[in-house]
């Protein structure tokens, strides 16, 4: 598959009180923003553990990214900065086994900040459509390919 | 409790080569407080065994388990009934859970995902740190609740030696040991107490002689 | 018994300001220039000690390099750690040493591991060296072994020493622990190298008091420095030594900083001596084994018996 027929799966977890929101904002400004990406609601970025954030993968994400509150913002104090020392730890583990821990990023950004949020949407995109497919898709394929 | 590390991934891996469906069993015990060896660390130790294999054209079915404990005999027996089909079994308690396993299911392969490390106490969230030697004789009660045997780097019972500096051991980045029990002993009032030559320990109830057992007839069960 | 007993203990018990020094055994299997410097030295130091895997760095054994000393015609006083034998190996050890004549030995915990050439080892400490320090004088005097068997005939009768070093911390219990070595049996002591002069007096002061000096015979440590870089090496690196700034200051003043090493070291043995309590001088030397002449001679300590 080349990469200019290639349309990712992204999927970001959201903070509600900060991303979540300027999601919301965004859609009320009509800002584009690339419709690759599938927002999952959550009630706080230091929600997410790194089950998750690996389960997005298998299940077949090309990249992953978690946005929270900006540092010093989170509604649950510290919950933002657990978020991206997990994210830190789950990148290493992607890097290990070959997936690749630049597919998995964490933002900050604040509730009004519609337009980071659309500007995030498209950096991660880009950057997706640079690195291609997730191995793991690609596996897939490779063993459906010798089924048939 | 009992402290626990991951294995390196490599290790894990190779340990498993070949099979096609392995049984990941996690442990609710020490392992669990300790964060190594949890529901949580099972499931993100089967889900990176198998984005790897994938990867590798080598694609391996997981099933996850978590114990309430591994090193008792009463949960392992709930392991039976997950074996269908599975060519191994990935257990991430300490050396304790593994082998209860291995006693349980003589045909069945078991490979330790967790290196143990050391019966140890919380410092904060996420560090740790030993603090018994399981020696099978406490000294505690002559050293004012300090374990010399496992905190001093040379388990001296006669300390501090001459590598104690600024309440440092030598070997860094310890404290010493006996810096501490001295410190202590004087705030109680019982430095006299270590002014008494310390006899030499009797290993005999240490890990010298095979396995060590503890039997309570009193709390055994009649059937 | 009718053999040869100690040379270095009717020495100290005469009163004599004795001098010893520290004969480093080699990392190979020849024992010919431990021969040598014994010969060299003998006329110079009542005694030698032979260190035990110094610094956990494996080296040809104590024992065995005692016996090359007794070749050579010195007085060897052997360092037995606790790190690498248990109480069996021990023993049998302490019995083999006094076979082969040896008669002085100094008991020792021993260097960590960690700092050696093998860090992987595991490390023994099964007796630490005030428990040693019993084991030996039971051995001798009761006829005992450790585990209470006793020994029937030609129980080793060592002249038994130990170490204390009074600049390692905490500083006031130093004393107490120096209390607690006489007590197990220690009849002589070599101190850690001192450069801390002052703080070297308030712990003989403590000493004093506690009437430790009358119990033992202590020996002060010295060693000459070669340069200041070796100085700032060990104020740095090394637990439980000081080096004070003012002497590495001095030999990085001076033109020859070796002999400015050996002339800071000649001025500490002269003040030594004048430090009631202090019994002789050891001169740990290693490495550098053929300047303790000088140093002897020059400390004005020569002719020696």
């Amino acid at each position: 598959m080349s990469n200019r027929d290639f349309a990712p799966k992204i999927v970001a977890f959201c903070c509600y009180y900060c991303a979540y929101s300027a999601a919301d904002l965004a859609g009320s400004l009509r800002l584009q923003y690339p419709p690759t990406v599938r927002l999952i609601e959550q009630p706080c970025s230091g929600k997410i553990d790194i089950r998750l954030l690996l389960q997005a993968f298998e299940a077949g994400a090309d990249g992953v990214y978690v946005a929270g509150c900006l540092e010093g913002d989170c509604h649950f104090l510290q919950g933002n900065i657990r978020a991206k020392k997990r994210v830190n730890a789950a990148k290493k583990i992607l890097d290990k086994i070959g997936v690749g821990g630049e597919r998995l990023e964490m933002f900050n950004l604040s509730g009004s900040m519609g337009p980071r949020f659309a500007a995030i949407a498209t950096e991660m995109t880009e950057r997706i459509l640079r690195l291609g497919p997730s191995p793991l898709s690609t596996a897939d394929k490779g063993e459906e390919g010798k089924a048939e | 409790m009992i402290v626990a590390a991951a294995k390196p991934w490599e290790e894990i891996m190779a340990s498993l080569h070949g099979m096609h469906k392995v049984l990941v069993v996690g442990c609710g015990g020490c392992v669990a407080v300790c964060l190594a060896g949890g529901e949580k660390e099972a499931g993100i130790m089967a889900s990176t065994l198998r984005m790897q294999r994938k990867l590798q054209g080598e694609p391996v079915e997981t099933e996850e388990i978590t114990l309430t404990r591994q090193c008792d005999p009463e949960y392992v027996r709930e392991l039976g009934k997950k074996l269908e089909g599975v060519d191994g079994i990935l257990s991430l308690a300490c050396g304790v859970g593994v082998q209860v396993i291995a006693e349980h299911y003589p045909n069945i392969w078991v490979a330790p995902a967790l290196n143990t490390k050391f019966a140890g106490a919380t410092l904060e969230h996420g560090s740790w740190e030993e603090r018994c030697g399981l020696c099978g004789d406490c000294v505690l009660g002559q050293t004012g609740g300090i374990c010399p045997i496992i905190r001093c780097a040379k388990s001296l019972l006669n300390g501090p030696c001459g590598g104690s500096q600024d309440g440092k051991c030598e070997v860094k980045p310890n404290e010493c040991a006996w810096n501490l029990i001295y410190e202590r002993m004087g705030r109680l009032g019982r430095l006299n107490q270590l002014l008494e030559v310390a006899e030499a320990k009797d290993w005999s109830q240490g890990r010298d002689g095979g396995p060590r057992r503890v039997v309570r007839e009193d709390v055994k069960l009649d059937d | 018994m009718t053999e040869p007993s100690s040379k270095l203990q009717s020495l100290l018990d005469s009163g004599q300001f004795v001098v010893t020094c520290e004969i480093g055994p080699p990392k190979n299997a020849s024992g010919t220039g431990i021969t040598q410097h014994a010969a060299q030295l003998k006329a110079y130091a009542a005694a030698m000690n032979l260190t035990d895997n110094q610094t956990a760095i494996v080296r040809l054994s104590s024992i065995a390099a005692g016996v090359h000393v007794l070749a050579g015609g010195g007085e060897p006083i052997i360092q037995m750690t606790c790190r690498d034998r248990n109480r069996i190996a021990l023993q049998s050890d302490l019995l083999g040493a006094y076979s082969l004549g040896l008669r002085n030995l100094l008991c020792l915990s021993g260097d960590h591991q960690a700092f050696g050439n093998h860090p992987a080892a595991k490390n023994v400490f099964d007796l630490d060296s005030i428990q040693l320090i019993k084991t030996v004088k039971d051995m001798r005097d009761s006829k005992v072994f450790h585990c209470g068997e006793k020994i029937k005939q030609d129980e080793p009768q060592f002249y038994i020493g130990a170490v204390a070093n009074p600049f390692a911390d905490p500083f006031e219990y130093r004393v107490h622990r120096l209390e607690k070595k006489i007590r197990a049996g220690a009849q002589f002591i070599q101190t850690q190298c001192i450069f801390d002069m002052q703080r070297f007096e308030t712990f003989m002061d403590l000493a004093r008091k506690r009437g430790l000096p009358e119990r033992t015979h202590i020996l002060a440590g010295v060693m000459p420095i070669k340069s200041a870089k070796v100085a700032k090496y060990m104020q740095k690196n090394v637990s439980g030594m000081l080096v004070p700034q003012a002497v590495i200051e001095r030999l990085e003043q001076a033109e020859d900083q070796a002999q400015e090493g050996v002339k800071i070291c000649i001025e500490q043995i002269r003040h030594l001596k004048t430090i009631p309590g202090i019994h002789g001088v050891h001169i740990m030397a290693v490495a550098w084994e053929e300047i303790v002449p000088s140093i002897v001679t020059g400390a004005g300590l020569m002719p020696r018996l």
